[in-house]
């Protein structure tokens, strides 16, 4: 044993899908944060129903790092298909728990990691009084209990995180205990400690709770006040149409009468999907849907429909690994520059761009509000990461703000004004006054459409109307910039900065650690909406380097923020690019920018700073 | 001068307030017949011009949602898309009249898909296709209704089996289905009236010559043809609800069908015996009818007990659009019992 590493390190279990290995990693992340460890969970899972390999990457920090760690430190190894590899990746001086059968030669032949065979299987037969198919769900939770009297677990920490996981179902609570109780004296009676890492309690998850994007994107909405959901299944956003179908079942339903205050259809397509909200919008209510990038795509024709047609929208684009059906299990900020102009001829949509679970309850809310105020779709850009993993946040706060419905005339309010035209620019925002249908006073009457309008939203081909019209719609989606959060901005005065956005936050939170330690301090710039907040040239003009780190190939935002800045400050950009399909981290960042920083000391020679990485899964 | 008398509906409403604007089709258009019924429904029917919603896709067939009833909303969305358009519609104010006008093209071929999911939810709407058989808006090319053999304009005969977008949605579980022409007002008004009344998704799939690209010899949707081979199984008469009955018809030669709201559609047989209350009778018709090159028109099927989309999610009876924002939230103690759950 070399020393004692203590709450900091990261467990990678590796399991086959389909087994039940879910509800045992979930039971070790709430177990640390029961014992107020801060922990971070990543599932790398197959886009596969059952007997494909799939990891789940706990990390445990005192410092409470959420971004993924490249290295493993203690492997739970579970499935044969992927051992050698699994054990390859230990790093010197980690652990391996796995099942005894397995065989140990080859890339698993090691002598540098601490080795902990378990009869996992054997255990589970002899043991569990469970039918057959239960017992292999069960197998899994025995490496709970393996790996809790390992490095320390809190027995009542445990307990507590499988009485959570099985809140509903006592019964499967008291066997999936035993199953625990099994790994706990296994480990007593066979095994012997030879491996550094353990976990002791602190108190740095007080206050805060686990929680998905996702989850908190379906609060959001039902927060806002949204009452139709259209929708069609696809990873990883279907979980928020399924979060939201719950709360909303929950909330929303008449106790005496069984009737509900929510629609929620899952259509044919998103097309369908998109048309529905658009129909719903145009009809007055709050309605949204969530998609990935395929669905996307095929909303392209309907967003821009909403933009010409001025209709609020709201979208949720949890992102995931393109072109095409691509890794549809793996995460990716891939969409930002596609949705923000989605749809042909000139088109610009709002993005709101969370980068934590309490942004993305925020968002969520704020979306309806822009989508209402400027009368046009607004996305919110969530990832695979953001959106399915468990992090650690805040409670979300309760809402008690009034909503902001924009320029709507009522019958009443329509009495007021002496002459309405549903595309004139009263205001000078751009933004004009829109009525709902079945509004009883005859003027509130128009007619929608996607073709050339003008201000009465009659039908013309005229050039000047045309061109007078989308050039209001241009202002009017200019106005966006302010009214999209600011940039989150921390500042000491460096000549170097990182510039992200979304989920790459939390790398960037870490790699500014690390760059620190190796005595480059930089500022910090984090953007939160397109189309881009003033804040943001001026916060890029006063560094002389910026790094803008991202999650795709071809450095979306760094290619945006080109496209706007003047020549100048454009210059002062350098690109980090993530693109492999696991979640961005810190040394993806760090490496990168030191390299850049040394070459800048160094002008001679010319270094490349795009982090390309290879899939290490 | 002597100002002409115009008779009021139920509402004090004369037919010149169902108008709408002027329309910018071919003259002779069966389109523009067809809004003429539209607005002669929708007076007789005595609709709140201000709850209707007007629906339409792209096509010539498509703008015509603008030339029946000024005074409501109209959306003329994109090309095969209004029936999710329409469904969202409906789901955020379900009081509102959702009326629904598209094409051959818009509903048979890119719309097909959301055709049938509306038909499927049976969403409650009038949905009328002014089915010409081609593309008129695009300037003639074939249509996927077009007949087997069907002659276009130029070019060689049709060599696709056509989609009857009767018998599909008969297949699909329709609710409501009709088929009429552009040119038999008598038939189609009452059939829109009971399409009106129809809670459910009212399938009305009219014949309506295309005078620029598909009423020459050969067209099997000319005007010419379709007088040739009209073979009506029924002429309706709608009753609105409360109305006395008067009509009386030989025992065996008439079906009376009441729908949702207490309305009445008679239906006097012509022809062969059909049940309209009979799917596979109505299937039958349809597959006979096509061997045979006639055109069956009339109402083809009802089923007034089908659950609407709104019944069949248990929607509240108040407008969704219209529930305040505090209704839409939990209360404060139910969310810190959810938050306290997550810790
Ligand atoms: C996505 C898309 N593709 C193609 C078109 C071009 N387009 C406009 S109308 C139309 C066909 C209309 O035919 P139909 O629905 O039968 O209407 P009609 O004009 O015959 O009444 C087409 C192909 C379009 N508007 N949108
Ligand atoms: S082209 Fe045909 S369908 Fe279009 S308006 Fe003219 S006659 Fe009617
Ligand atoms: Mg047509």
């Amino acid at each position: 044993m070399t020393g004692d590493v203590l709450n900091d390190f990261c467990i990678q279990a590796a399991t086959v899908n389909g087994s039940g290995s879910q509800s045992s990693n979930l039971v070790i992340t709430k177990a640390l944060h029961h014992m107020g460890i801060p922990v971070a969970a990543k599932n790398v899972f197959p886009s596969n129903i059952e007997g494909q390999p799939t990891w789940y990457d706990i990390r445990v920090t005192p410092q409470g790092y959420q971004a993924r760690k490249r290295t493993v430190d203690i492997l739970i190894a579970m499935n044969p298909a992927t051992w050698e590899r699994d054990v390859a990746n230990v790093r010197p001086g980690g652990a391996v728990i796995h099942e005894a059968a397995l065989p140990r030669f080859g890339a698993a032949d090691r002598d540098d990691v601490s080795w902990y065979p378990v009869p996992f299987a054997r255990l589970a037969r002899e043991k569990l009084e469970a039918k057959p198919d239960l017992r292999k769900y069960l197998q899994n939770m025995i490496y709970v209990g393996v790996l809790a009297e390992l490095i320390g677990l809190d027995p009542a920490a445990v307990e507590q995180g499988v009485r959570d996981q099985f809140r509903t179902k006592p019964k499967a609570a008291d066997l999936n205990l035993a199953a625990v109780q099994i790994g706990v004296d296994y480990t007593r009676e066979n095994l012997v400690k030879t491996d550094p890492f353990r976990v002791a309690p602190m108190d740095g998850t007080r206050g805060t709770v686990l929680l998905d994007g996702n989850r908190a994107a379906a609060l959001g909405s039902l927060m806002a006040g949204c009452t139709v959901l259209a929708w069609y299944p696809i990873t990883p956003s279907s979980s928020l149409c399924e979060a939201f179908i719950d709360y909303a079942e929950r909330y929303r339903v008449d106790a005496a009468t069984g009737e509900r205050r929510f629609a929620a259809i899952q259509a044919e397509d998103e097309l369908a999907a998109i048309g529905i909200v658009l129909g719903a919008e145009w009809a007055g209510a709050r309605a949204m849907t969530a998609t990935s990038g395929p669905g996307i795509s095929l909303m392209a024709e309907l967003t821009g429909l909403g933009y010409y047609a001025e209709i609020p929208a709201v979208i949720f684009d949890i992102q995931r690994v393109g072109p095409s059906t691509g890794l549809p299990t793996r995460t990716m900020q891939g969409d930002l520059s596609f949705v923000h102009t989605l749809s042909h001829g000139d088109t610009r949509h709002p993005v709101l761009l969370p980068g934590t679970v309490l942004e993305v309850y925020e968002d969520a809310q704020r979306s309806f509000d822009v989508a209402d105020r400027l009368q046009t779709p607004v996305f919110v850009l969530s990832d695979l990461d953001l959106g399915m993993n468990l992090w650690m946040t805040a409670p979300l706060p309760y809402t008690e703000r009034a909503v902001d419905r924009g320029k709507v005339l009522d019958a009443e309010a329509l009495e007021q004004v002496t002459e309405w035209a549903r595309y004139r620019d009263v205001d000078g925002d751009g933004i004009p006054y829109r009525t709902l249908p079945g509004t009883a006073n005859p003027r509130a009457a128009y007619f929608t459409r996607g073709s050339g309008h003008d201000e009465q939203a009659l039908y013309t081909e005229d050039p000047d109307v045309y061109a007078a019209n989308v050039d209001r719609l241009r202002r009017k989606i200019e106005g966006a910039r302010t009214l999209l959060p600011a940039p989150l901005v921390e500042e000491a005065g460096n000549r170097v900065a990182i510039c992200a956005y979304g989920s790459t936050h939390h790398a960037v939170v870490e790699a500014r650690h690390q760059l620190a330690d190796h005595g480059v301090e930089t500022d910090y710039l984090r953007i939160r909406g397109l189309p881009l907040h003033p804040a943001v040239a001026e916060f890029i003009a006063r560094h002389d380097r910026v790094y803008v780190a991202e999650q795709n190939r071809d450095g979306q935002m760094e290619a945006l923020l080109r496209q706007e800045l003047p020549g100048e400050l454009a210059d002062r950009l350098r690109s980090i690019r993530h693109f492999n399909g696991v979640p961005i981290d810190a040394e993806a960042i760090s490496d990168p920018v030191l390299a850049g920083e040394q070459a800048q000391r160094e002008p001679a020679e010319h270094q490349a700073v795009d982090a390309h990485r290879v899939p290490v899964a | 001068m002597a100002v002409a008398i115009e008779k009021l509906n139920r509402l004090g409403l004369n037919r010149d307030d169902y108008k709408g604007a002027h329309t910018t089709l071919c003259a002779g258009c069966g389109h523009n017949s067809i809004t003429n019924h539209i607005v002669k429904a929708l007076y007789d029917s005595a609709i709140e011009p201000h709850l209707i919603a007007k629906m339409s896709g792209i096509g010539c067939s498509s703008k015509a949602a603008a030339y029946f009833v000024e005074h409501a909303h109209g959306f003329n969305g994109a090309h095969g898309r209004m029936p999710s358009l329409a469904t969202g519609a409906k789901l955020a104010n379900r009081d509102l009249v959702v009326f629904g006008v598209s094409g051959d093209g818009d509903t048979a071929s890119i719309g097909l898909g959301q055709y049938c999911h509306m038909i499927r939810r049976n969403l409650d709407m009038t949905y009328i296709i002014e089915n010409n058989g081609v593309y008129g808006l695009t300037k003639g090319q074939s249509s996927a209704t077009a007949d087997l053999g069907s002659r276009p304009k130029r070019g060689p005969a049709n060599r696709y089996e056509q989609i009857d977008i009767s018998a599909l949605a008969i297949e699909l579980g329709a609710s409501f289905v009709a088929r009429s022409f552009s040119g038999d007002g008598k038939q189609l008004v009452p059939l829109i009236q009971a399409a009106l009344a129809h809670r459910g998704t009212g399938v009305l799939d009219v014949i309506s010559p295309c005078v620029t690209f598909n009423d020459h010899e050969g067209s099997t949707k000319s005007y010419a043809y379709v007088k040739d081979h009209d073979a009506p199984v029924n002429t309706p008469d709608y009753i609105a609800p409360l109305e006395e009955i008067t009509v009386d018809y030989e025992p065996g030669t008439g079906q009376d069908v009441e729908l949702h709201d207490g309305s009445h559609i008679l239906l006097r047989k012509i022809g062969p015996d059909h049940d309209a209350r009979d799917r596979m009778a109505a299937m039958r018709l349809l597959f006979e009818a096509r061997q045979s090159g006639e055109i069956v028109t009339g109402l083809l099927y009802v089923n007034p007990e089908a659950d609407d989309l709104c019944t069949r999610e248990a929607l509240t009876s108040r407008p969704l659009a219209q529930l305040p924002v505090e209704e839409l939230r939990p209360s404060r103690e139910q969310w810190d019992a959810l938050m306290a759950g997550l810790a």
